[in-house]
């Protein structure tokens, strides 16, 4: 009966083109997922294994250094208890600038530092990165210890 | 005085809007000729209010009356006039108000084109505008109201955004607006079809030149928002896969595959499910798209400031209205009869996947969108989903979409003969094939199967696109030329294939380089050499600037000299940078400047950019597509028919 | 039939995802501050109008007092400039102003053109002080009781109506507790 057959082939091929397009793009998906990572947390060392992450904080006042005439730039982010040095070798936001919260995107390299792909602001004089504030509000405890040890010192 | 005269305009526009939502729907199901006679001036009455309350916020930027703090917010003395008036809808309320001012002008034009349709159901479709307006009217005068003061007030504003500062962003918004609000009108179509429990070949014919100008108004936004952030954000890319410019590529996905789904309601009267499912589904989309942008639910570069008190009214208002339109759906839809049938090759099976994969698309869209957002809710942790998924999330349905464009294009309602399709086909794949291969590899100098395909896919739409239109201008005197409806598509398609080009030589041929250049040094991009000859300070209106003369070389014969900005606004402090773009059909070169790195040198990046052109011009040529298409005789005909026409099965046009 | 519904489902998980999404967790404005009921950081910085002045935190010791960090740069600091001009004719409660990241030339005129509600001001320029008090935007307001315990923060422009549900009640808690 050739055309039961033919249209169970062709339901055939259909599935299977399904079955691969469902594959591949659940994969990419996987692939193309960053997570949101402390910078607490990257400095105990928790972070994703062999893929780039997102890691956001204030950059800290005067910490923003390069070689005179190089692109490569390098500064240090704080979510207000740790720090993170990242570098960056490419041309940074226009609102990028000391004391703006950043998110950055990329991986752990040598030496304990952060090496970005990207770094990301957004065009708004006052903006901060939600994640970025809430990682703030979290580690601004650390904060209330010290205080409370030095009155105590006192 | 004139932003309370605003303000009170709003609050009129609020009750004729009342009455121009409740009535006529009341009038319709009553048959009561009194209350839906109530549309039509309720309609207009609503217009007129609206616009009132529209001018008066453009009068307050004008005059720059910064006690209104809207305008202390988003404007200031020095603010060149024209962007004074683009400011109005450059935040949150002002835009909001731009939004009701259009939903009110498409209703009124659908007032005044709706003569030949029966008037329970013109009554029924301004009636459900009119509920619409009503939900935005009130979201904007409970929450977002553009004509709060500020008491003292300030001497000089805070300037808009310099971004915004643009002739191509002044205009973005109110065309996207336009196609966004403009579903709504397929949307009242849907929704009058399933009160009344009728939807026929004739309302198909209804519904399609208003979903096909709503569509080509998007499709126009999109390109120019597209076009802007190339230009104007400084970094040379074109679609940044950012939740706000999902939102805007969602209800456009959905709206095609709506107006494909459309002609076959016409012309056989089938598919009457998925018609109305995806008019439910592009405004929807369109809503959500709000909901996105509004709320501060999801991070992006393009929204607005957030607030969640306003995210809940747009969720309540949303829920509301979609979930009343499915219910609608799911009562109505099972009723309607399709007993046609049509042969596996055949124009309906080809418009079917059509629908599909579209769906897909869009389906992915979403899922990309929202997964940080789920994923956060259930605890999850905080992901970000990059570009590269949606590229290749999407790649999967379009790609065999558009290849199966060309065919669907040619092939007969109800059953086409397979040979005389292949006879007609064979040349241009065979050309299109061949030149898929020669372009990137000869012209460009690499070789990449999904480069090809991507590239033999647009030629292929181009070539198979001009078949019919030639035809036509070859015919034998005294046959029929070819419709405008049939025009129409062909140049449509067209655009698709212009896009595809461009998309796949700017993907794989684009080169970029962050460098280092002090002034005097040279570097290569592209085959083009670019040299630093200096630097100057300049002074614009509202900013001070660093220019930089850039010289571009081919192979040491001077091309042009491009003067790349880096701009600082005096007020709001930030810096921005203007880029030196020159311009050519086959490839655009882009020169941006970075910072100062020392030692007298700056970075600057440089970008190669082949066929980018063609993806606005595409686009413009699809939306010029629709243009032609909608302007169809048959259209015509009904709209300015004398008397109402009763709905029958009428004659394919 | 289950077909016809399905559309109608997945609107309703979307809007369950929606309003979890939108719920006070994910609302920055509302995030509590670390010293809730605790003792209020302190700050100590040379004057805005007058640098040669030192002001610190002592200052409203054993008061209500209100500490607002404001800047020029910041949209909603003007937004609620004429509101905090409001309380401090009513001077019912002392309002310390706090310059954070803001230049002093621009922050004087501000001041001036607009009218100062602040007992006095500080100049945080590099923003240390911010970071004490965990400050990541403008403006933020500060209400801290007798005792020195921080009892409320407000991120985001004060209006009336944040005054009257969230303020008040508990400035008049604590001057009902002294009586």
């Amino acid at each position: 009966m050739k055309p039961r057959q033919q249209r169970m082939l062709a339901v055939g091929l259909a599935a299977v083109g399904v079955l691969l397009a469902t594959g591949l793009t659940l994969r990419a998906f996987q692939e193309n997922m960053m997570f949101f990572v402390e910078i607490s947390d990257v400095v105990q060392g928790k972070v994703p294994d062999e893929r780039n992450f997102r890691v956001g904080g204030v950059v800290v006042d005067g910490s923003v250094t390069r070689e005179p005439g190089e692109l490569e730039v390098e500064f240090t982010l704080t979510d207000l208890e740790n720090e993170l040095v990242v570098t960056y070798d490419g041309i940074l936001p226009d609102l990028f600038r000391e004391g703006q919260g950043i998110i950055a995107h990329g991986r752990m390299g040598d030496g304990g530092k952060f090496i970005a792909d990207e770094v990301l602001a957004k065009h708004d004089e006052n903006y901060m990165p939600p994640e970025v504030a809430e990682s703030l509000a979290k580690h601004t405890a650390a904060k209330e210890a010290t205080i409370v040890a030095d009155k105590k010192e006192q | 005085m004139i932003p309370e005269v605003g303000h009170f305009a709003l609050i009129l526009a609020l009750s004729l809007a009342i009455c121009q939502g409740v009535l006529p729907l009341l009038g319709a199901y009553r048959n009561d000729v009194a209350m839906m006679a109530v549309a039509r001036p309720a309609a207009v009455g609503q217009f007129v209010f609206v616009a009132i309350s529209f001018i008066c916020l453009a009068w307050s930027f004008l005059d720059s009356d910064f006690s209104v703090l809207y305008v202390a917010n988003h404007s200031q003395l020095a603010l060149p006039a024209i962007y004074k008036i683009s400011a109005v809808w450059g935040a949150h309320e002002g835009s909001m108000l731009l939004w009701i001012l259009l939903l009110a002008a498409w209703t009124v034009a659908v007032s005044r084109y709706s003569s030949a349709l029966p008037d329970t159901f013109s009554s029924r479709v301004i009636g459900v505008l009119g509920l619409l307006s009503c939900g935005f009217l009130l979201f904007t005068l409970l929450t977002s109201n553009p004509f709060e003061r500020l008491i003292p007030a300030p001497p000089d504003g805070a300037d808009l955004n310099p971004l915004l500062q643009d002739p191509g962003l002044a205009i973005h918004p109110p065309i996207l607006y336009a196609g966004y609000v403009g579903f709504a009108v397929a949307f009242a179509f849907a929704i009058a079809a399933m009160l009344s429990g009728n939807l026929d070949r004739a309302w198909a014919r209804w519904t399609r030149p208003w979903t096909t100008w709503a569509w080509l108004f998007l499709t126009v936004g999109i390109a120019l928002g597209s076009w802007w952030a190339y230009y104007e954000l400084g970094w040379g890319g074109w679609w940044f896969w950012d939740p706000v410019e999902n939102a805007s590529f969602m209800p456009w996905l959905a709206g095609t595959a709506l107006i494909h789904s459309l002609a076959v309601t016409e012309k056989r009267g089938l598919f009457k499910s998925w018609t109305l499912l995806l008019a439910i589904s592009a405004f929807s989309l369109s809503l959500l798209g709000t909901f996105l942008v509004r709320s501060g639910i999801l991070i992006s570069v393009h929204s607005f400031a957030t607030d969640p008190e306003r995210g809940m009214f747009i969720l309540g208002f949303l829920g509301l209205t979609i979930g009343g339109a499915l219910a609608l759906f799911a009562w109505r839809a099972p009723s309607l009869d399709s007993s046609a049938g049509f042969r596996a090759l055949s124009r309906e099976t080809f418009l079917l996947l059509n629908n599909v994969l579209l769906v897909i698309a869009t389906t992915l869209i979403l899922i990309g969108t929202l997964a940080p957002l789920v994923v956060e809710v259930i605890d999850g942790g905080k992901i970000s989903v990059g570009p590269p998924w949606f590229e290749i999330a999407l790649a999967i349905p379009l790609l065999p979409l558009v290849l199966l464009i060309g065919v669907g294009m040619h092939t007969a309602w109800r059953s086409q003969a397979f040979k005389p399709l292949v006879a007609q086909l064979k040349l241009p794949a065979i050309v299109a094939i061949a030149a898929g291969i020669i372009v990137p590899t000869f012209v460009y100098g690499r070789f990449g199967l999904l480069l090809v395909i991507g590239t033999t896919a647009g030629f292929w739409i181009l070539l198979v696109s001009l078949i019919q239109p030639m035809r036509s201008w070859r015919r034998k005197p005294g046959t029929p030329a070819i419709t405008r409806g049939a025009l129409g598509m062909s140049v449509a398609h067209f655009g698709v294939g212009m896009f595809a080009i461009g998309v796949s030589i700017v993907s794989a041929f684009n080169v970029e380089a962050d460098v280092s250049l002090r002034p005097g040094e040279q570097v290569s991009v592209g085959g083009y050499e670019f040299e630093l000859r200096g630097l100057r300070n300049v002074d614009g209106p509202n900013y001070q600037a660093v220019e930089g003369e850039i010289e571009i070389r081919k192979n040491g014969e001077f091309v042009a000299k491009l003067r790349p900005q880096k701009r600082t606004y005096i007020i709001q402090k930030n810096p921005m940078t203007e880029a030196g773009i020159l311009v050519s059909w086959n490839r655009d070169l882009f020169v941006a400047l970075g910072d100062p790195l020392g030692n007298d040198a700056w970075s600057v990046r440089l970008q190669y950019k082949p066929m980018i052109r063609f993806i606005w011009l595409g686009a413009f040529v699809m939306a010029f597509g629709g243009i032609i298409a909608a302007s169809d005789r048959r259209y015509r005909l009904y709209a300015n028919a004398k008397r109402p026409l009763i709905k029958t099965s009428e004659a394919p046009a | 039939m289950l077909r016809y519904l399905s559309p109608l489902l997945f609107l309703a998980v979307l809007i369950i995802v929606f309003a979890k999404g939108l719920g006070p967790e994910r609302n920055l404005n509302e995030l509590p501050s670390p010293f809730l009921d605790k003792q209020a950081p302190k700050f100590d910085l040379p004057g805005l109008i007058n640098p040669d002045e030192q002001i610190s935190s002592s200052v409203y010791a054993g008061e209500v007092a209100i500490v607002n960090f404001w800047a020029t740069w910041c949209g909603g600091c003007r937004q609620e400039h004429g509101f905090l001009m409001e309380l401090s004719r009513k001077n019912e409660i002392p309002i310390y102003g706090i310059d954070w990241r803001d230049r002093r030339v621009e922050a004087l005129n501000w001041l001036s053109q607009l009218g100062d509600p602040y007992r006095v001001s500080g100049f945080d320029a590099d923003a240390t002080t911010g970071i004490d008090w965990g400050v990541y935007g403008a403006p933020e307001t500060f209400l801290i009781g007798k005792d020195g315990r921080l009892l409320h923060k407000h991120l985001g422009p004060l209006d009336r109506n944040t005054w009257e549900t969230d303020f008040a009640p508990l400035i008049a808690a604590e001057n009902g507790a002294q009586q």
